[in-house]
Formats: C-alpha cells, sequence, structure tokens
C-alpha cells in the first residue's frame, strides 16, 4: 500500500462529509458529515507526516481532535436549545430568517 | 533525547496574555463570584483586559519579532490589526453592558438553557436578572482574533480560527428577545462555520503535504522553489475559501444576513466590526506572506469574488426592508471594497505596496463606523424589542433630531461620502487597486459604491422627509456604556475624515510582516 491509497481514501472521505452537509436535513446528521469531514482531514495529516518524514502532522492530528472536541461541546449545545424550542432538528424547519 | 524550550518572547505576548487572562479570571468569577455583584465584576474584568490588550499593544509599536518557536509573528501590521480588534471589541463589550435601553436590563437572555416560548421563559423575561456569561465568551473570542491576525504557523491560525468562532456561535444565540430567531442564527452560523473551517483545515493538510511544512516563511521557501505544483494550489484555494467565509465575502456570505438579523444587536456590532478585522488580517498574512511568491496563482481567485461581493452586497442590499439585514448586506459589498486593497502589491520586506496600509486603515474606519450604526440600532425601540424594519423609522428626525443625526453620519461614512471615514478609506483602496493596474476591478468598486449609496441614502430620506407613524417606535435614553460608544465612534468617523493624516501615516509605518 503507497501513501496515495491513504490520501484518495481520506479525499473521498472528505467529498462524502461535504455532500452530506449540503443534502441532509438534520443538524445532527449534518454535524456528523462535518465531523467526518474533520477526520478525514486527520487521516491526510497522518499519511503526509509519513510521507514527509516530519512529525508535524502527528501533533496537528492531535490539535484537530481536541478543536473537534471543543466544537462537539458547543455544536450540540446549540442544536439541543434549538430542539427543545421546536421539537424538531430539521434544518429546514429553520425558516424565519430569510430573504 | 532532549527537548528545547522554545524561545518565548512574553513581551510581544503581552497583549495576548492580557485578553486571554481576562477571559480566564471571567470564567473564574463566573463560577465562583456571588450573583449580585458579577455584571459590574464582569465588566470590568472584561474592560481591564481588552483595555490592558490595547495599551500594550501601544507600547510595543515598532517591534519586529517572530516569537513562541516561530508561531506567532509581532510585526507592525499585526500589532496595528491587534490594537484596531482590542479597541472596537472594548466598546463593543461596553455594548453588551448597556442596561438603560431594554425594560429587563439587557439584551441577553437570563437562562439559556430553558425552551423559548415556555411558562417558565415567559417568567423570565421580565426578571431584571442579568446574564453574565457573555462577558468571558467575548473576551476569548477577542484573544482568538488578536490570536489569528499574529499567526505565523497555519496551525495555529486553524487553532486561532477555533477559539475565536466558538465563543461567537454561542454568543449569537443568546438574545433575550425574539429567541427562536436568535436560536436559528446561531445553528446556522455554527454549522456553515464549521463547514468553512473544516474546508481551511483540508488546506492546511494538503500545503503541509506539498511543502513539509505549515511555517509561513518555509511554506513560501518551499513555493518559491517551485515544490508541491498541484496539491499548493488546491490547498491555497480550500484556505482562501475557509478565510473568506469568515470574512463574509461574498459567494461564501449566505450566513451573514441571517446571523446578522437574528443576534442580539450587540453582538452583531461586535461581529461586524471585529470579526471583518481579523478575518482580513489572516487573510493579508497568509497570502502576502506565505503565498506572495504565488501571487499570480490567487490574484485571479481574489479579483474574481471582489466583483461578485461588490456586486451581490450592493444589488441585494437594495431590496431589503430590514435595517440589520441591510447592514449585513453592506458589510457584504464592504468585504469587496476590502479585497480591493488586498490586490494592490504585496508589501513583503521593504517593497512596500499601497495596498496594505489601505487595507488596515479601511478596516478601522469601517469597524469603528458599523459598530456605531448597529449601536443607534439598539436605540430605537418599539415595544419591547428593537425596532428595525425600516418602515418604522420613518421621521425619526421628527421624533430625535439627534440620533437621525449620528445615524445620518454612520450612514454617509458607509457610503463613502467625503469629510467622513468611509471616503479616506474607499480613496486609499481604490488608488491601490489602480496603482497596480486593476482599474477595471476599481470601476466596478465605484459603480458598485453608487449603487449601495442609494440603499443608505433611502434611509437618511426616509428618517428626514417622511412623516412619522402615530404608533411608531420611541427612541430610549442609552445609559453611559451607549453613550460612550456613539461618541467616539462618532467622533473618529469624522475625524479619519477630516484629518485622516496621522492615521494613515501610521498605518504606512506599520504595513510590514516579518516571518
Amino acid at each position: 500500500m503507497s501513501v496515495t491509497h491513504y490520501l484518495v481514501l481520506a479525499a473521498i472521505l472528505f467529498t462524502i462529509g461535504a455532500v452530506g452537509v449540503l443534502v441532509r436535513r438534520n443538524a445532527i446528521v449534518v454535524f456528523m458529515c462535518i465531523e467526518l469531514m474533520l477526520n478525514s482531514v486527520n487521516l491526510t495529516l497522518v499519511t503526509f507526516a509519513r510521507a514527509t518524514g516530519t512529525i508535524d502532522g502527528q501533533i496537528m492530528a492531535f490539535f484537530v481532535m481536541v478543536v473537534a472536541a471543543a466544537e462537539v461541546v458547543v455544536g450540540l449545545a446549540i442544536i439541543m436549545s434549538i430542539y427543545r424550542t421546536r421539537r424538531s432538528a430539521s434544518v429546514d424547519d429553520a425558516n424565519l430568517l430569510k430573504y | 533525547m532532549t527537548i528545547e524550550a522554545p524561545d518565548l518572547s512574553l513581551a510581544a505576548l503581552a497583549p495576548l496574555l492580557f485578553v486571554f487572562g481576562a477571559a480566564c479570571i471571567g470564567v473564574l468569577v463566573e463560577a465562583f463570584g456571588p450573583r449580585d455583584s458579577r455584571h459590574p465584576v464582569q465588566v470590568a474584568v472584561a474592560l481591564v483586559g481588552t483595555l490592558g490588550g490595547l495599551v500594550t499593544t501601544v507600547l510595543l509599536a515598532g517591534t519586529r519579532e517572530v516569537t513562541a518557536g516561530g508561531a506567532l509573528a509581532v510585526d507592525g501590521a499585526g500589532l496595528f490589526l491587534q490594537a484596531t480588534i482590542a479597541g472596537l471589541g472594548a466598546l463593543s463589550l461596553l455594548l453588551f453592558a448597556e442596561r438603560n435601553l431594554d425594560p429587563a436590563r439587557s439584551a441577553f437572555v437570563v437562562s439559556a438553557a430553558v425552551p423559548a416560548g415556555s411558562v417558565r421563559d415567559r417568567e423570565l423575561l421580565t426578571v431584571q436578572r442579568v446574564q453574565t456569561e457573555v462577558y468571558p465568551l467575548a473576551t476569548f473570542a477577542i484573544g482568538g482574533m488578536m490570536l489569528f491576525v499574529t499567526a505565523n504557523d497555519l496551525l495555529v491560525m486553524f487553532v486561532a480560527l477555533e477559539v475565536l468562532s466558538l465563543p461567537l456561535y454561542l454568543i449569537s444565540g443568546l438574545a433575550r428577545r425574539r429567541r427562536l430567531l436568535s436560536q436559528e442564527a446561531a445553528v446556522k452560523y455554527f454549522l456553515l462555520g464549521s463547514f468553512a473551517s473544516a474546508f481551511f483545515l483540508y488546506g492546511v493538510a494538503l500545503v503541509y503535504g506539498a511543502t513539509g511544512t505549515v511555517r509561513l516563511a518555509g511554506v513560501r521557501e518551499a513555493v518559491a522553489g517551485a515544490e508541491g505544483g498541484t496539491l499548493v494550489v488546491l490547498g491555497l484555494a480550500l484556505l482562501v475559501v475557509g478565510l473568506l467565509f469568515k470574512a463574509s465575502v461574498a459567494p461564501f456570505h449566505t450566513w451573514t444576513p441571517d446571523v446578522y438579523q437574528g443576534a442580539p444587536t450587540p453582538v452583531t456590532a461586535f461581529m461586524a466590526a471585529c470579526t471583518k478585522v481579523a478575518a482580513f488580517g489572516a487573510i493579508l498574512r497568509l497570502l502576502y506572506v506565505a503565498f506572495g511568491t504565488e501571487e499570480w496563482t490567487w490574484r485571479p481567485l481574489v479579483y474574481g469574488v471582489a466583483i461578485v461581493s461588490m456586486v451581490i452586497g450592493a444589488v441585494l442590499g437594495l431590496t431589503q426592508t430590514d435595517l440589520k439585514r441591510m447592514l449585513a448586506y453592506s458589510s457584504v459589498a464592504h468585504a469587496g471594497f476590502l479585497l480591493t486593497g488586498v490586490l494592490g502589491l504585496p508589501a513583503t520586506g521593504d517593497a512596500a505596496g499601497s495596498g496594505l496600509p489601505a487595507v488596515m486603515f479601511y478596516l478601522l474606519a469601517y469597524g469603528l463606523t458599523t459598530l456605531g450604526a448597529f449601536a443607534v440600532l439598539t436605540l430605537v425601540r418599539s415595544g419591547e424589542g428593537e425596532a428595525t424594519h425600516l418602515s418604522q423609522w420613518a421621521g425619526l428626525a421628527q421624533r430625535s433630531p439627534l440620533t437621525a443625526a449620528v445615524m445620518s453620519l454612520f450612514l454617509l461614512a458607509l457610503a463613502g461620502i467625503p469629510l467622513t471615514s468611509g471616503f479616506t478609506g474607499k480613496f486609499a483602496v481604490f488608488r491601490a487597486a489602480i496603482e497596480d493596474g486593476a482599474w477595471p476591478l476599481a470601476l466596478v468598486a465605484l459603480l458598485a459604491s453608487a449603487v449601495a449609496a442609494f440603499f443608505y441614502l433611502r434611509v437618511i430620506v426616509l428618517m428626514y422627509f417622511s412623516e412619522p407613524a402615530v404608533d411608531g417606535p420611541t427612541v430610549g435614553v442609552p445609559g453611559l456604556p451607549t453613550t460612550i460608544v456613539l461618541a467616539v465612534t462618532a467622533a473618529a468617523t469624522l475625524l479619519l475624515g477630516i484629518v485622516p493624516g496621522a492615521v494613515l501615516g501610521l498605518a504606512d509605518r506599520a504595513a510590514i510582516f516579518v516571518g
């Protein structure tokens, strides 16, 4: 297995995540797709760390994990607050602000 | 194996330490302070932190240093933008602290966890208790922005981006009135914001893969040595998309009107002024320091988005009936004008172009003006909330001549009428673009300014030449904090228009990137 395989896999995962954000309607699922994008970046970083022989990529992957965890805390709090009010986590129902 | 301690110049980091220190103390006060005295203490801590940050950046003027193991570049442009963010941040915190305007004495919800519209929520609506979590959150955001503009490393840039964004997502959902709109704004901002962060991060990974480093200087060397190729271009594009989103540049602006309208107005003022400065600071550093030698790769991209942003901002601004939304589209248009300046010649080393100082001055001028405009919006109220619909502002000059006059000043400055700061800023960025041969862009910018001037002037005409409605809005009497904000921003808008020489000179001298 060359590093290219890992990079292509990461790119595919990133694309699945990005498409998911655009087409899925449930805020939680959209959020999971964003997490998928972040994790595909982690895979890319670790692969490049191996390919370039530097350790920066591995360290960055840890930073990304911590940031993603912080993002989960904030994101779920926001989604919970809107769900409690509306009894729905669909992004289509949040439609008061437009034009 | 020994681990070397990184060189850490505490003096150069003082502004950041001040602001982050205040934010941490704010969290402790929130946890352990008695509820009755929390509000004044929190306001004091946040203001001391941001003003301390402002004073230390001024004291550091002239520093050109790369510190923290090469992760931070404390240079002229960085310090100028840090001072701008700290100053605008302190003014926004004053708007947060206003207690005279809302009958319940605060613009923020008492308990964000209570479902909007529930029985408990209605009980709490009239309680005069004040929410103080916003102060440490906003201070963290200010600290993140100040870190963002000095980050000399793509990883630090990403961390700073998140540190500034996460608190903003939260505080934009904390409005006391119209909570559904506010929560919806928070969800939209959060989902789209983290989507953009993911793009930025993938860009970081690709640039790292192509060059083997994330230091901006290292990237520049690798790129100049023509390593990487496609990966670098792809990475650069993703990085720029992530940053343009934060700067609310069209076509990545779709969150801007919704979030600006839904968020509590003091928070909108904060976002419009400070986030713009931080995002453009990072764009400038990334493009000039890391990709200055790749100019012909990013130039067409920036050229295109600048035109799209100006046109969309100006044209869609025409159709708005809500003042907060109108100012949001105005912010999109201004982002386009700023990009016009970004295209001025790169200013690496001694070969300083006129683009960088022009953008720095424009950011300061626009930040002060837009902060003032949103501060005026908090004054005009109907019932218990703010009256932001355009029709409610009819004949405001008869009801409160002073409010109408101050608002007119800010709108004229946003339109770029001479003798206001907006004119000086626009003149500077357009000149930079023309000097660099981008005269078609300057032409589009002038046309867009003319279109945008129409919707600013429409508000002025409405305020002065319409009959006030019988059940029209009332103009609240602001307390000391909002009065200070209005006085400072109005004075600065006039002074930067009439005697801009000193600040323009300062921006000129400061416009140097190291790293």
